[in-house]
């Protein structure tokens, strides 16, 4: 019961943060809205199904890079087409990558998506002219529902109708990702990650479930992606960099993997400690950042909710 | 002869890479930064050593001194970080180190500013010479037969000696080697740092032909990475051979196509990952 109430909360809180929080931290809440659609995704594969990849920010870019391109080459600017293009990219790339990568587990899989991860990056930084090399390319502000919208200033753009689109995919998201974590395939994709060779003598065929999970995850991730890339305006390689993807497994690992709604808390804590870090120690932030990434390593592995948890003896884990 | 000059330099780095991750299972993403720091140092004993009136022809003793002098970091990462972690999934292992990347790279920028630094005109000192119809720096050549003889070595440590034969046995089969009587933390304690101090050297001996920023640890970890996935994890024969594929490929690959440059590294990558999983040299034991 505590889970729902706090989850009521936590809904009725991100629906009034436009309406009371400075305009800087409802900025800050876009980032974490689109890396929050990403990590469920990611979290299908790493969580629940027990793979971890450090290639997703290959998704991540694909999305960024497909809002870039329609809005700024192609003249699409409705954030439904965007969202869906990215989607239907992502899940083309994904298709050959997933199908690869599934043969593999724990660090073959890691290295062969980080792989195909660096592919990408060296492919938008080296063919300058069709993606702007380092420069990147423009995202041009999006259309909502049909609305221009370009009339208002920006950031009311962003802290208004913006921030609620995002809200509502991510709640849309999240709402999916539950069914799906919570149907039969969810239950086949747990019992993979906890006994691979139980789950083929009951009948499930591994590789193809793993192959699904990966396919939804590239497909959540590309939709993040193109949610992450409009307020930022510009969309260059380093959203594809290894170490983003690194970044995103952080994210989920410091919310806490084992359970549904860690990676929201991870990409929440992670966007205002970065924030708040690079403010406080603009020189050594990372420093502190890795510090705290190896404290959780080492001390808590099941991240921010699993010291929750275990503060919580009576809780009952949901993963 | 550029290409085999990086490739020196990448086995170097990639040699520290497979010997940890063939005793300790380890992969370690950390490896560029500690090549990151050997650099650094490198340059501050090249520096110090010039303020002090050294002969400029002899370099490259406090260079690769300094360069295995900061292998030391090794115990510190090994004994304070990475032993909590020898009896958690491997993905914390991969973070863990993921961890010390961004602590380095800061620590890094802390200590030495976040402008390169180089070893001035120490890399022409020994001047040129011809070969094939290119002038080559003799450093390079210095470089080359140094990683060289260092190969040779890491060959004879693990076949001829007793510590050798201890860290193969290790990396069959731990159990069995423990129970046999090997200290783990003792043999953990210096299997790391010695894939530090090659990694931390490796960076020490670049820096002449270049120079040390903060960005050549992440930049040069993806190479290493090609390297051992090309060559086999935890084989010291593939890294040879990896690292010799991925530097000469890469320096025509600039000089013919320079779009291609990384991306034919990571398309063989992948084709190895793919059709032989287990890297050229790699054992059976390795794959999935």
């Amino acid at each position: 019961m505590t889970g729902r109430v706090v989850l009521a909360l936590a809904g009725a809180g991100v629906l009034v943060v436009p309406c009371v929080a400075p305009t800087y931290h409802v900025l800050l809440m876009l980032p974490f809205m689109a890396y929050g659609v990403a990590l469920l995704g990611l979290n299908l594969l790493f969580g629940y199904t027990g793979l971890v990849s450090f290639g997703h920010a290959l998704f991540i870019g694909i999305g960024a890079y497909t809002g870039a391109f329609l809005t700024s080459k192609f003249g699409v600017r409705s954030l439904e087409a965007i969202l869906v293009a990215s989607a239907v990219l992502g899940a083309l790339v994904a298709a050959p990558v997933a199908a690869l990568c599934v043969r593999y587990v724990k660090i073959y899989f890691g290295m062969l998506t980080l792989a195909f991860g660096m592919v990408f990056y060296t492919f938008v930084l080296k063919f300058y002219r069709v993606t702007g090399g380092d420069e990147g390319t423009p995202y041009l502000r999006p259309s909502l529902l049909g609305f221009g919208l370009e009339e208002i200033p920006k950031t009311d753009y962003l802290i208004g109708p913006y921030y609620y689109y995002s809200l509502v995919v991510l709640a849309l998201a999240a709402a999916v990702m539950w069914r799906v974590v919570h149907s039969p395939f969810g239950l086949c994709l747990k019992t993979i990650r906890d006994n691979p060779a139980k789950a083929e003598t009951l009948g499930i065929s591994v590789r193809r479930y793993r192959w699904y999970a990966f396919m939804i995850s590239a497909v959540y991730a590309s939709a993040g992606g193109a949610l992450l890339g409009a307020p930022i305006g510009n969309v260059d390689p380093t959203l594809a960099y290894w170490t983003h993807s690194g970044n995103l497994v952080f994210m989920t690992l410091l919310g806490g993997f084992a359970s549904f709604f860690g990676p929201l808390v991870g990409a929440f804590a992670f966007i205002y400690l970065e924030d708040a870090l690079k403010s406080l120690a603009p020189s050594f932030w990372r420093l502190i950042f890795g510090a705290i990434l190896a404290a959780i390593v080492i001390f808590a592995p099941g991240g921010l909710l699993g010291l929750v948890r275990r503060a919580r003896p009576l809780g009952v884990s949901r993963a | 002869m550029s290409g085999i000059f990086h490739a020196s330099i990448l086995f170097l780095v990639s040699a520290g890479l497979q010997v940890v991750f063939g005793v300790q299972k380890i992969f370690n993403l950390a490896c560029g930064s500690f090549y990151a720091l050997g650099a650094y140092v490198g340059v501050s004993a090249v520096q110090a050593y010039a303020a002090a009136g050294g002969p400029a022809g002899f370099f490259i003793v406090p260079l690769a001194l300094a360069g295995l002098a900061a292998g030391l970091v090794g115990v510190v990462v090994e004994r304070g970080l990475l032993r909590f972690v020898y009896e958690r999934d491997e993905t914390f292992q991969l973070l863990l180190t993921f961890a010390l990347v961004l602590m380095l790279e800061d620590t890094i920028r802390l200590t030495w500013g976040t402008s390169p630094l180089s070893t001035g005109g120490m890399y022409l000192v020994y001047g040129q010479v011809r070969l094939l119809g290119a002038a080559v720096p003799v450093y390079n050549l210095i470089v080359i037969a140094a990683s060289l003889v260092i190969a040779v070595g890491i060959g004879a440590l693990l076949t001829r000696t007793a510590f050798g034969r201890i860290i193969r046995a290790a990396a069959d089969n731990r159990e069995m080697a423990e129970a046999l009587g090997v200290d783990m933390r003792w043999l953990y304690a210096r299997v790391f740092t010695l894939g530090t101090a090659l990694g931390t050297l490796g960076g020490a001996l670049v820096i002449p032909a270049t120079a040390a920023m903060s960005e050549m640890g992440i930049e040069l970890i993806v190479e290493a990475f090609a390297v051992v996935v090309i060559g086999g994890l935890g084989s010291m024969r593939g890294a040879f051979v990896g690292a010799l594929i991925v530097g000469v490929l890469r320096s025509v690959a600039i000089s013919t196509y320079p779009e291609l440059e990384m991306l034919l590294i990571y398309l063989i990558v992948i084709a190895v990952l793919v059709l032989r999983p287990r890297g050229l040299f790699g054992t059976a034991a390795t794959a999935t």
